[in-house]
């Protein structure tokens, strides 16, 4: 597989990162960058990965099982995660939950007939002093309101 | 970017230089004191160095609050390894946000605290481990390394004093399990981020076997102002025990939710009231967690009186914890609250041990049920039999971190269990493997 140059040389960067005999600690980075070009974690990523780090492909696969954040399934082009754990539940994030839940039609961890949105209900995100809070892609969005949130999806339909 | 209004009771030392213009970059960082302890530290000895963060009573600011300064004590004077620094920058205690605003406005702070670690102990390199959902803070941390490395303070021969340290961020992947030191550490090797058995510890067997120095975010931005006042004049700020400041981050229901840097033994009362402007709508407080989700619930006739440090909320049997205070008004449904708490437990334990595993699964079964009203006197026996079993018994500190808040909150608000008994008892869906909607 061939990224863009872009992220070729991150990932020369990254690799660069480890002393001598300890590759392997990119992969998680790796996972993740590539991940972010490619979309999702697809078979020939896995392989890819791995041939890079020198790694049988298993010790990639038990990786990408193990944390959230890595999907083997695409998700789309705004990945929208609600917050609900405590600080925001407090302020009403369960509500806005469901409120995106009927505003993009989906349900947790699934992706619009189009591909533009996926949603997920995601645990704490580290914004809760500024409740209730969502993540879309990496940008944060506080203080979220279903006003609020309904202008912020409008906004990036209207990207497309 | 700042958050929130600063509250003037705020001693501010971390975050002295949060709200001026560009405070991430290293001019202002420069003209505002920055690298100035840095220097200072090159002129100590290794034990001086250690000595003033030993005086200073610094604590981690993690969540476990272990003396730093033995911490760093602990690592081998000479050995045949490198050593190396590595920052917990995975902040996922529910409740917690400060590291975010730390690094966000003053990257350069943490640098530099990482720079004097590095010279204590002697170490070469260090890493700082970013939870994946901050990849924002990834790049103003890249980039103020990459300023660092131009005006030569970090790389080879730095400040052409012979000193050479190297220093890198590494990304996670979305695991709350990788903030516990043993498993951030594997995680950082490339692994499923599983905690170790210890010993040994991190100081002698850490990155790579080799002897490391892991703390948090907070603790290493405390180091410098540690070394530009010395450390017996930064306990001051504090109280015996307890030194100087910590940042605590206000959540749930109060009217002025933010992250305040407030000395060590700073009264509840005072910063609910003056600090964070009072409960939400004038109400009561019901409950009150101080530092993170994992920590004891207390309830708010508990917690008035009290004081922010490590003593005072040991005595009332809870935690200082990560500096995360919720706060729940009398309106909270403090089933659902167990419930999402544990919810959370569940989603994150890493599946190693049993008790955990096991224990947090079914937990959320029994506090699904009692939520949605079709629960028995039983199950509330149960929640509290199953909570006190899973306590002490994993290899790291998530299986009592699901736990105790649940044993609180049910020894405590047992009435609110009781009052969601089911009237007739029906058969109830398996709910553990749906998302968390309440209904």
């Amino acid at each position: 597989m061939t990224f863009s140059p872009e992220l070729e040389a991150k990932l020369e960067k990254l690799m660069n990162s480890y002393p001598p005999g300890r590759k392997k600690s990119a992969l998680i980075p790796m996972l993740m960058f590539t991940q972010d070009e490619v979309g999702s974690i697809t078979p020939e990523l896995v392989e890819e990965v791995a041939r890079r780090i020198g790694i049988p492909t298993v010790q990639v696969d038990e990786v990408v099982t193990y944390y959230s954040m890595l999907h083997r399934k695409p998700m789309g082009k705004h990945h929208v995660q609600v917050c609900t754990n405590i600080s925001c539940l407090l302020w009403d994030g369960d509500e806005l939950y469901e409120h995106a839940c009927k505003k993009l039609g989906i349900g947790h961890k699934e992706v619009t007939a189009d591909g533009e949105f996926s949603l997920e209900e995601v645990e704490c995100m580290g914004a809760c002093s500024w409740a209730p809070a969502i993540q879309v892609n990496y940008d944060f969005h506080h203080h979220v309101t279903k006003e609020k949130l309904d202008e912020i999806i409008d906004s990036l339909k209207k990207l497309r | 970017m700042l958050f929130n209004a600063p509250s003037p009771l705020e001693v501010k030392i971390l975050t002295r230089r949060l709200g001026l213009p560009n405070s991430a970059s290293i001019e202002t960082n420069l003209a505002n004191g920055g690298y100035k302890s840095f220097e200072k530290s090159l002129e100590m000895t290794q034990d001086q160095i250690i000595q003033e963060v030993k005086d200073s009573n610094l604590r981690g600011r993690g969540g476990a609050g272990f003396p730093t300064g033995m911490k760093w004590g602990f690592l081998p004077r000479q050995s045949p390894k490198p050593k190396y620094i590595v920052v917990n920058a995975d902040e996922s205690e529910p409740g917690t946000c400060k590291d975010r605003v730390l690094i966000e406005n003053d990257p350069h702070l943490l640098i530099e605290g990482c720079l004097i670690a590095a010279q204590a102990v002697g170490a070469k390199a260090g890493y700082i481990y970013v939870r994946g959902e901050y990849r924002y803070l990834i790049d103003i941390l890249d980039k103020a390394i990459g300023e660092a490395y131009s005006r030569g303070y970090l790389g080879k021969n730095i400040l052409g004093r012979g000193v050479d340290f190297d220093l890198y961020t590494h990304t996670g992947a979305g695991a709350y399990e990788c903030g516990e030191e043993s498993a951030l550490l594997e995680s950082l090797e490339g692994k499923r981020g599983q905690p170790r058995i210890r010993p040994p510890f991190p100081a002698v067997a850490g990155l790579y076997q080799c002897p490391t120095v892991l703390n948090n975010v907070e603790t290493y931005c405390a180091v410098p102002s540690i070394i530009e006042m010395g450390g017996k004049a930064w306990a001051g700020l504090g109280i015996p025990k307890a030194g100087g400041t910590k940042l605590t981050c206000l959540t749930g229901h109060v009217n002025k939710t933010g992250v305040y840097e407030l000395p060590l033994g700073f009264p509840v009362e005072k910063m609910i009231n003056e600090v964070g402007g009072g409960i939400r709508g004038g109400k009561k407080m019901k409950a009150f967690i101080p530092g993170g989700s994992s920590c004891p619930v207390l309830t708010g006739e508990e917690a008035w009186p009290l004081t922010m440090d490590y003593d005072s909320m040991a005595k009332a049997g809870t935690m200082l914890g990560s500096g995360g205070v919720i706060i729940m008004d009398e309106t909270t449904d403090m089933v659902k609250a167990a419930l999402r708490i544990m919810h959370f437990y569940a989603h994150e334990s890493c599946g190693w041990c049993i008790p955990c595993r096991e224990g947090t699964a079914w937990l959320k079964k029994l506090l699904t049920r009692l939520n949605q009203g079709v629960g028995t006197a039983k199950d509330v026996d149960l929640v509290g039999d199953l909570a006190d079993n899973m306590l002490g018994k994993t290899f790291c500190p998530l299986g009592d971190a699901a736990a105790l808040p649940t044993a609180s909150i049910v020894r405590k608000f047992r009435h609110e269990f009781e009052a969601k008994l089911a009237r007739t008892l029906i058969a109830v869906p398996d709910m553990a493997n749906k998302p968390f909607v309440i209904v």
